[in-house]
C-alpha cells in the first residue's frame, strides 16, 4: 500500500531498461523454498495451483533480496503453469509485492487518518532523516533501506505504526524510537522487539494491564 | 458496561495463553461436537434467532446469509471463507481475535462450516498481518494434533479442515467477490453479482464468505442460548461487538461492548475521554473510513448500533471509531480518506477509479486552501456519480465519507476557498482566508514534512 507508485506507475519501466543488471539474471526458487511453494499449492483443490499465486511470489520476493525481478516473475509462471502475464499483472496489483528494488529494509509508515491524527507525519519525516534520503521511496545510498508511506495497516488503536518488509509491525511509535529503527536497519540489526513501543500487551487501553 | 461474564472475546488484550490449552481453559471447544450433534437446520435457526448480524460492515442477518447455500452438496463441494482482510481505517479487532484468541475463530469456522455443508474453511488474511498469519498456522497445526480438525473434527464424525491464504495488501480484497478472485490467484477485482458467491464462488463452487468476528462469536451463541445473545444490544441490533477506538482520544483501545452503548460512554469509560474533555469534540467517523463523520452535537446522545447510525445517514461499519478533536482539520482527516480510497480503487469500473481521484485533487486543493468556488459542486456531483455506479460498494464507500463532510462542515469547506478578489485587494495577501483557516493551516504544515507532499504533487 504504498504511496509512490501511485504517481510513478506510468513510468514504470522493465528493470532491466532501468538498467538493472541483477534483473537478467536467471531466477530459480531454491530447493527449501520449491518445497514450501508445494505445501501451498497443496492447500488447494487438484489443479488449483494458481491459487497459490501469491505465496509463490512472496517466496520469490523473499529470495530476490525484497523484490520481484522479471525473471522471477517469468519463472513463478512456469512453475505454477499460468501465462506470464497472468503473473505479472497480479505482481503489480497488490502493494506488497514490489516489482522495483526498493532496498534489502522497507520501511512503511502507515499515513491513513487514524495514524495520521496521532502523528504520523512526523513519524515520516524522522524515517527520512535517519534513513538519509530526501523523498519516499528512494533507497539509501548503501542499499540497506528506503521508507515509503502506506495506507491503512490496521492497527489503528496502536497508531503511530510501521511495518518492515512485510513482517513485523512497529506500534505506538515516538518519532525518536522511528528513527533510531531506521538507524539500526542502516547497520541490518532488526529491533529487538516488535509490536508496541511503549510497553502495551496489544491494544489495551493504556493504564488497563492485567 | 458489559458485564465480564458476557464478554465472548476473554482474551481480546492477550492478556493470558492465545494457544490450545488457553482457549480450553476459557471455554473454547469444549464438548463441540454436542454443539454440532443438534443438527444443521438446528444451528441454523439458532443463529437467526439470536439476531446475529455480520460484522465485517453490511450487517447482514447471519443465519440468513447461511441459508442461502444449497441444502445438499450437488457435484461441486461446499466452502466456507473467512474475509480476514481487514483493511478498513480505523478498524484493528480482527487482528486481536486472530493473534490473541485465534481458536475462538478456529471452532466457529467447523461449526459455521458443518451447518452449510462445507468440509473445507479458507481464512483469507490481509498480507500485512505477520503475527497473525503465524499464530493462526500454529493454532490450526495444534486443533489438527488435538483431533479437533480433521476427518472427525472435534469428535462429530464430521470431517473438516481448514487453510489460511495469504492476501498481500490490497483493500479491495475484503469485498467478498474480489476476495475470491484472489483466491483464484487473480487480481482483486469484484465480480458482478448475480449469480451470488452461495451459487456461483470460489472455483465456482457454492461458497458464503463471513468476517472473522462473526464467525468467532458462533460458538458462543450456541453454548449460552440465542436468548442471551438477543437480550444484549437492542432490538435488532443484539450481542456485542468490538469497538476499536482511535484518534483524539486518551487511551485508544479495542474493547467489547453491547451493541447499542451511547457513544460517549464507549469513549469517556473505556478510552480514556476525548483529549481535553468532551467539549474538545469536533466529530466522530463511528464505523471506519467508508462511513460520513458526524458533528459533535450528533455525537453527545449517539447510540452505536446499525439502525441508529443509519437513521443519521451514516452507519456502523465495523464499528471503528474515530476521534476528531477541535484542533484536527477536518478537510486533510477526510482528505486522507479520499487519498486512501483513490490508492485502492481497482480501477476495474470507470465512475471509481477516476472519480477517486477527481475526490482527492478537490479535497487536496481544499486542504491547502486553494479550493475553487465552483469546487463544492463539483466534488458533490462527482461524489454523487461514483456513489451507486460501481460493481461494489468501493464506490459508496469512497463517495460517502465526503458526502457526510459537505453534509455537516460545507462552512469549513467554504472557507478554504480562494477569494480572489480579497486576495488581490489585500496587500499582506492575508484577506483570503479567515484567521481561524490561517491557524490551522499553520498547525498542519507544522506536522508536515516537506517531502511526502512533494512527492504527492499531482
Amino acid at each position: 500500500m504504498t504511496t509512490a507508485p501511485i504517481v510513478k506507475t506510468s513510468s514504470w519501466s522493465p528493470p532491466h531498461k532501468a538498467g538493472n543488471a541483477e534483473a537478467q539474471e536467471a531466477f530459480h526458487f531454491s530447493e527449501e523454498n520449491r518445497a514450501k511453494l508445494n505445501q501451498a499449492i497443496a492447500r488447494y483443490p487438484e489443479g488449483r495451483a494458481a491459487s497459490a499465486v501469491l505465496w509463490a511470489l512472496y517466496l520469490a520476493q523473499d529470495q530476490n533480496g525484497g523484490w520481484l525481478s522479471e525473471a522471477a516473475i517469468v519463472h513463478v509462471a512456469e512453475v505454477l503453469a499460468m501465462a506470464p502475464i497472468r503473473v505479472q499483472e497480479v505482481a503489480r496489483f497488490y502493494t506488497m509485492l514490489n516489482t522495483e528494488n526498493k532496498g534489502r529494509w522497507r520501511v512503511q509508515v502507515c499515513r491513513t487518518t487514524p495514524c495520521w491524527l496521532r502523528g504520523s507525519d512526523k513519524i515520516t519525516a524522522a524515517c527520512l532523516k535517519a534513513a538519509g534520503v530526501s523523498h519516499l521511496g528512494e533507497v539509501s545510498a548503501d542499499g540497506a533501506v528506503s521508507v515509503e508511506e502506506v495506507e491503512c495497516l490496521g492497527g489503528c488503536c496502536n497508531a503511530p505504526v510501521m511495518q518492515i518488509n512485510d513482517r513485523e509491525y512497529y506500534e505506538d511509535l515516538s518519532p525518536e524510537q522511528a528513527g533510531e529503527i531506521v538507524r539500526d536497519l542502516r547497520q541490518d540489526k532488526l529491533p529487538t522487539h516488535s509490536g508496541s513501543q511503549t510497553g502495551r500487551i496489544a491494544s489495551e487501553p493504556v493504564g488497563d494491564k492485567p | 458496561m458489559l458485564a465480564e461474564s458476557d464478554k465472548v472475546f476473554r482474551n481480546l488484550h492477550g492478556q493470558a495463553d492465545w494457544q490450545l490449552a488457553g482457549a480450553q481453559s476459557r471455554g473454547v471447544w469444549q464438548n463441540t461436537a454436542a454443539l454440532l450433534a443438534q443438527g444443521r437446520e438446528e444451528i441454523i435457526s439458532k443463529v437467526k434467532d439470536s439476531g446475529l448480524r455480520g460484522r465485517g460492515g453490511a450487517g447482514f442477518p447471519t443465519g440468513l446469509k447461511w441459508s442461502f447455500m444449497p441444502k445438499e452438496e450437488g457435484e461441486f463441494p461446499h466452502y466456507l471463507v473467512i474475509n480476514a482482510d481487514e483493511s478498513e481505517p480505523g478498524s484493528c479487532k480482527d487482528r486481536e481475535i486472530l493473534r490473541n484468541d485465534p481458536h475462538l475463530l478456529l471452532e466457529g469456522c467447523l461449526i459455521a462450516g458443518f451447518a452449510m455443508g462445507a468440509h473445507k474453511a479458507y481464512i483469507y488474511i490481509r498480507g500485512e498481518y505477520w503475527l497473525p498469519l503465524q499464530r493462526l498456522e500454529e493454532a490450526i497445526a495444534e486443533a489438527r494434533t488435538a483431533g479437533l480438525l480433521g476427518d472427525n473434527a472435534a469428535g462429530s464424525g464430521f470431517a473438516f479442515d481448514i487453510e489460511v491464504t495469504r492476501g498481500a495488501g490490497a483493500y479491495i480484497c475484503g469485498e467478498e467477490t474480489a476476495l475470491l478472485e484472489s483466491m483464484e490467484g487473480k487480481k482483486g477485482m469484484p465480480r458482478l453479482k448475480p449469480p451470488f458467491p452461495a451459487g456461483v464462488g470460489l472455483w465456482g463452487c457454492p461458497t458464503t464468505v463471513n468476517n472473522v468476528e462473526t464467525i468467532a462469536v458462533v460458538p458462543t451463541i450456541l453454548r449460552r442460548g440465542s436468548d442471551w445473545w438477543s437480550n444484549l444490544g437492542r432490538p435488532k441490533n443484539t450481542g456485542t461487538k468490538i469497538y476499536s477506538i482511535s484518534g483524539a482520544v486518551e487511551t485508544p483501545c479495542n474493547v467489547e461492548e453491547e451493541l447499542g452503548i451511547p457513544l460517549r460512554d464507549l469513549i469517556e469509560q473505556h478510552a480514556g475521554g476525548v483529549i481535553g474533555g468532551w467539549d474538545e469534540l469536533q466529530a466522530v467517523v463511528p464505523g471506519g473510513s467508508s462511513m460520513p463523520l458526524l458533528p459533535k452535537h450528533i455525537c453527545d446522545d449517539l447510540l452505536m448500533d446499525f439502525d441508529t447510525l443509519a437513521s443519521h445517514q451514516s452507519g456502523l461499519g465495523t464499528a471503528a471509531v474515530i476521534v476528531m478533536d477541535k484542533k484536527t482539520d477536518l478537510i486533510e482527516a477526510v482528505g486522507r480518506f479520499a487519498h486512501f480510497y483513490m490508492h485502492e480503487s481497482c480501477g476495474q469500473c470507470t465512475p471509481c477509479r477516476e472519480g477517486c481521484g477527481w475526490m482527492y485533487r478537490i479535497m487536496k486543493r481544499f486542504s491547502a486552501g486553494q479550493g475553487r468556488a465552483e469546487d463544492l459542486d463539483l466534488l458533490w456531483q462527482v461524489s454523487r456519480q461514483v456513489e451507486g455506479h460501481t460493481i461494489c460498494a468501493f464506490g459508496d464507500a469512497a463517495a460517502w465519507p465526503i458526502q457526510g463532510l459537505m453534509r455537516h462542515f460545507r462552512p469549513l469547506l467554504e472557507s478554504r476557498i480562494v477569494q480572489a478578489e480579497s486576495v488581490t485587494k489585500s496587500p499582506t495577501g492575508e484577506g483570503g482566508a479567515p484567521a481561524s483557516v490561517e491557524a490551522i493551516a499553520s498547525a498542519s504544515s507544522a506536522a508536515t514534512p516537506a517531502t511526502p507532499e512533494a512527492v504527492l504533487k499531482d
